[in-house]
């Protein structure tokens, strides 16, 4: 964890399975909650730059959880 | 201004709800049935002499002072002893009374020194006060014969005569002085629950004997002050009343030590404190204290307190002694240059759980309106973050559901991850009492903590390896469900059923059970069952946890867990029952909801509320940014990362008592302008451009609000020595920035908050002096409070259910790092220590020692008191070892309250996923002998030595 979009990547995953046990749809829309609460905008402007780059390492439902928070933005 | 006197009624209060009427001395009296006469007469007005009652402790009869006549009763019984009944006709004094207590008194003097001038007890000696009160005017037996009182009698040795006992640092036994009533003994008994003194030998030999005739610091006596406070006369007295003399008047306060909240009267003469005394309205303490609260406040005055505020442009040059308001420019003019190079967020704050609510508003207030961000965080991040987050989305509320009175009530009490007998010591011992009485506990810890074993307690332990809290409490609820014992009709009523119903279907899984969990948990699956039956069915049960809970990669989900277990059992929403996190520093729960969290404001509101914000902005005249800001981690990364430059920090070590020492040291050092508020040049400062000196908590007037959401007066019992308390450093330091905050008296910011935050709205500094302490929310609805919270319904509406995998930490052992360590507290010192350790707290505990299990220091080579290096992947550090079994094999354990120690340069980046709570309570590491301090430990005190320098004061020219 020595960059910073790692690092983000890995807070984003570890809450995507916070939230795996509940199903893709309630996942998501946790997530892309979780994130926009807690997260000051450089975080995601950094997490959204990443996504733009690939998002590798992005889990699936913590990827569609940035795409979903993304377009509220 | 003149002494608090509390009215001592004698006999504890009975909580019958039955009525007796009797008459005392012509008078009629009502009292509850089970009252003793002795406190009966006292209710109505009349005190009965008495020597060995005190109504801190049950009543003994011993003294035979307070004997009464009651008609149609044959004798003289003793008032304390002998309860009221309906229709008693009591007098309390006759002639034959008279003489009785004369002779009593007499032989009572026959045996105590004559010294009263002299004495440290002049002017508070209950002795003195009852031999004035019988009329004593001659002894007849005089002072030649056999007695406890000289060194010397007859010219040779007086082997009945004991020295001094001066061993303890805050007090003296003096058993010359000792009329053996047995309150010190009760009192460590039945109030601390400690059981280390005794009364030796028998008739004319009995002498109070700390454990086996040891002296009191050598004994088990964790000086808490009980038996001090007990004692009638000059046997057991503070050092400073002996070095001072007698206080003249005294201040009710809060205790700024842990999140107990101890009410105590400041006993002072002039504005030197002479002694600090628990108060018995203390709704938390109920007239309790322990050694922190009772005797460590010597740092207020510690020689090594900064009074001056100090500049300096780098941190290799010494520290600049200048003016206020040369700091506070200085302060003002980097940060907004900060600003301007770098943009409006790289600036941010740390509000401190340890200064007051008032002051914690405003500092998050300066940050919000005067720097324009949202970057403010507390302490509460590295402790009870997911406390907020967890209980907030279970139950609705932020904060533990009950008064610390609800364990009276309590009949299993599961403590899970916390030592209160270490870090909440006055809850230890109300809850110890609770236990004496029959309760059952139950304690899930990695380590056998001093809960799980002590005087009369015998817990059921489910010793655990660290990081696996998850898997084990969903285990318990696996139990729980699969065998029926769920309070259905509760879940029904007050949850939401349909999503009881998917976590009652996960928690069932057949691999959430005791037995396929144990591989990993490490605990005897018939234990965890156990457990969970007795809680599920013993009654009331009620749960109380710390940061063993927290402080892990899964602390919200722990918190989460925990509350699902609550709900699924009904046990919530009545006295004796609930979910109780306790709460590590004075006022982390107020920090909390003063708005210190970067994404809420004061009253946990999202700042992303336009109306909630409206509101706000409207009362502080400045627009509010919408966006939350940066936690503490996340400022340290952006620092790293250069978008970061300023910070803040009031009351808050963040160097020392952050995760990962290494990963803090870059990113102090990255910033650009780090100003320390601090009592001390604490280890923060080291990185620090600005230091401005803060007061104590017996400098200001605020509240402080408790783990029981109590909000209780911090009263001012001298002026500041820096010159300014905290809050108007605060307003300086804004006003030179340009944002005006206009306060005269802390009252006035605490009506500021009850007018913008509904569960504060009845709270005024009016409102606390009437009820002495209320508990939010405190409003129209609840105007005196709310002791109890859930009642009837969730402040949620329906509680809701979630579900709790278990997730393994990704700190994982292995080859090189194969042992988990963890870490605590203990009793006689606090948090970073910055104040203990300059207390004489330290002839407790001088440094910081490792635990580890026999086995695993003997394939190591380590033997007890050796040097060991222990090493993570994140750093090493050196500290000596201590074999004990408390660990089991695989786990090690250490505290963390000296910086020479650096317990936090071992532990990692990880954190909880929901709110960046660190995982303090789990790290791989390794242990090998050592030669001494490692290269880190002695570049860092080279560099702290080094930054530490205060330049001296140069005289102007002419």
């Amino acid at each position: 964890m020595s960059s910073s979009p790692d690092k983000l990547v890995y807070m984003a995953n570890q809450i995507g399975k916070f939230f795996q046990s509940q199903g893709h749809d309630r996942a998501v829309q946790g997530i892309s909650e979780h994130i926009w609460k807690f997260w000051d905008p450089r975080m995601r402007k950094q997490i959204f730059a990443h996504l733009d780059a690939g998002g590798s390492g992005l889990d699936a439902n913590v990827r569609d959880a940035l795409e979903k928070l993304r377009l509220q933005a | 201004m003149s002494l608090i006197h509390e009215i001592d009624f004698g006999t504890p209060k009975s909580k019958s709800e039955t009525m007796v009427t009797l008459t005392i001395d012509g008078n009629q009296i009502t009292v509850p049935e089970g009252t003793s006469i002795m406190r009966a007469a006292m209710e109505a007005g009349t005190q009965i002499p008495k020597l060995c009652a005190t109504d801190m402790v049950d009543a003994f009869g011993s003294c035979r002072l307070c004997l009464v006549e009651i008609e149609g009763r044959a004798g003289t019984p003793a008032s304390c002893t002998t309860p009221v009944m309906n229709g008693l006709v009591v007098h309390t004094q006759s002639e034959r009374l008279k003489q009785l207590r004369k002779g009593v008194m007499e032989l009572y003097i026959s045996d105590h020194p004559l010294d009263c001038l002299t004495c440290a007890a002049n002017g508070d000696c209950e002795l003195q006060d009852m031999a004035g009160a019988i009329g004593l005017r001659d002894v007849r037996y005089g002072y030649e014969g056999e007695n406890h009182v000289f060194a010397k009698s007859h010219g040779c040795d007086n082997d009945a005569w004991m020295p001094k006992d001066e061993s303890n640092p805050y007090f003296t036994y003096d058993p010359s002085k000792c009329i053996v009533c047995s309150r010190c003994v009760r009192a460590c008994e039945e109030v601390q629950g400690t059981f280390a003194l005794t009364i030796s030998g028998r008739g004319f030999d009995s002498r109070v004997s700390p454990g086996m005739n040891e002296s009191f610091l050598g004994s088990e006596c964790v000086s808490c002050g009980a038996c001090v406070q007990a004692c009638p006369t000059a046997t057991l007295t503070e050092k400073s009343v002996i070095e001072i003399g007698q206080p003249e008047h005294s201040v009710v306060t809060t205790c700024a030590y842990c999140g107990v909240g101890c009410a105590f009267k400041a006993e002072m003469r002039g504005e030197e404190v002479v002694r600090m005394v628990p108060y018995k309205d203390g709704k938390a303490n109920r007239g309790h204290s322990c050694v922190k609260g009772r005797f460590a406040w010597g740092y207020t005055t510690h020689k090594e307190r900064i009074l001056k505020p100090m500049i300096r442009e780098r941190i290799e040059d010494p520290w600049q002694e200048v003016s206020w308001d040369e700091a506070f420019n200085f302060a003002a003019a980097k940060f907004k240059g900060i600003q301007q190079k770098y943009g409006r967020d790289a600036v941010g704050g740390i509000t401190s759980s340890r200064c007051t609510n008032e002051e914690t508003y405003l500092v998050q207030k300066l940050i919000r309106g005067g720097f324009g961000n949202n970057n403010v965080d507390t302490c509460a991040r590295v402790c009870h973050s997911p406390t907020g987050y967890g209980l907030s989305q279970t139950f609705g509320t932020s904060a533990g559901t009950q008064d610390f009175d609800s364990v009276e009530d309590t009949d299993v009490v599961m403590i899970i991850g916390a030592n209160p007998a270490s870090a909440h010591p006055v809850f230890a011992s109300r809850l110890k009492k609770r236990l004496r009485q029959g309760a059952r506990l139950i304690v899930v810890d990695p380590r056998r903590t001093e809960m799980v074993e002590s005087p009369h307690v015998k817990a059921l332990h489910l010793p655990l390896m660290p990081g696996t809290n998850v898997a084990v409490i969903t285990a318990l609820a696996h139990v729980i469900v699969t065998e029926g014992l769920v309070n259905e009709s509760f879940v029904r009523e007050r949850c939401d059923w349909s999503e009881f119903q998917d976590w009652a279907t996960f928690v069932a899984d057949p691999k959430n059970s005791p037995e396929a969990t144990a591989i990993v948990t490490g605990v005897d699956p018939k234990l965890l069952r156990e457990a969970a039956r007795t809680y599920a069915t013993g009654g009331n049960g009620a749960i109380y946890y710390g940061l063993g809970v927290t402080e892990h990669s899964q602390g919200s989900t722990t918190v989460i867990a925990i509350a699902n277990l609550a709900m699924a059992t009904g046990n919530i929403g009545r006295p004796g029952v609930g979910v109780n996190p306790l709460r590590g520093q004075n006022n982390v729960q107020g920090s909390c909801d003063m708005g210190s969290f970067p994404h809420e404001l004061p009253g946990y509101r999202h700042i992303s509320g336009d109306a909630v914000r409206e509101q706000f902005e409207a009362m502080w005249n400045v627009k509010l940014n919408k966006e939350p800001g940066l936690r503490i981690p996340n400022m340290f990364d952006a620092a790293i990362e250069g978008t970061f430059m300023g910070l803040y920090a009031q009351g808050e070590d963040i160097l020392q008592s952050d995760p990962n020492t290494k990963h803090v040291v870059a990113a102090l050092s990255a910033m650009e302008c780090v100003i320390v508020h601090d009592l001390f040049l604490n280890e923060t400062a080291n990185y620090a451009h600005v230091f401005l000196p803060g007061s104590t908590f017996l400098e200001k007037d605020g509240t402080f609000t408790n783990a029981e959401r109590r909000i209780q007066r911090v009263r001012k019992v001298m002026t500041p020595l820096n010159g300014l308390a905290d809050w108007e450093v605060t307003i300086r330091l804004g006003k030179a920035m340009g944002f005006e905050m206009n306060y005269s008296h802390p009252s006035e910011i605490m009506d500021e908050i009850a007018a913008l935050t509904p569960t504060f709205a009845g709270v005024s500094y009016a409102r606390l002096d009437e009820l002495g302490s209320v508990q939010w929310p405190c409003n129209e609805k609840a105007p005196e409070g709310t002791p109890v919270m859930h009642i009837g319904g969730f402040v949620r509406g329906k509680g809701k259910f979630i579900i709790t995998e278990y997730i393994a930490t990704d700190e994982r052992t292995g080859p090189r790092y194969p042992l988990l360590l963890t870490t605590g507290r203990i009793l006689s010192q606090y948090n970073v220590g910055a104040q203990t350790r300059r207390t004489d707290n330290v002839v407790w505990h001088s440094e910081d020692r490792l635990e580890i299990h026999p086995h695993d220091a003997e394939q190591r080579g380590v033997r007890d008191g050796d040097w060991v290096r222990l090493a993570s992947r994140a750093g090493e550090t050196t500290l000596r070892a201590e074999i004990t079994d408390r660990v089991a094999p695989g786990v090690v354990y250490t505290t963390f309250h000296h910086p020479d120690t650096q317990a936090n340069v071992i532990t990692t980046d990880f954190s909880d996923w929901a709110t960046n709570c660190p995982e303090y309570k789990v790290t791989a590491v390794q242990i090998s002998p050592s030669n001494g301090p490692s290269d880190w430990q002695k570049a860092y005190d080279e560099q702290a030595r080094q930054s530490r320098r205060i330049a001296p004061v140069v005289e102007a020219a002419e």
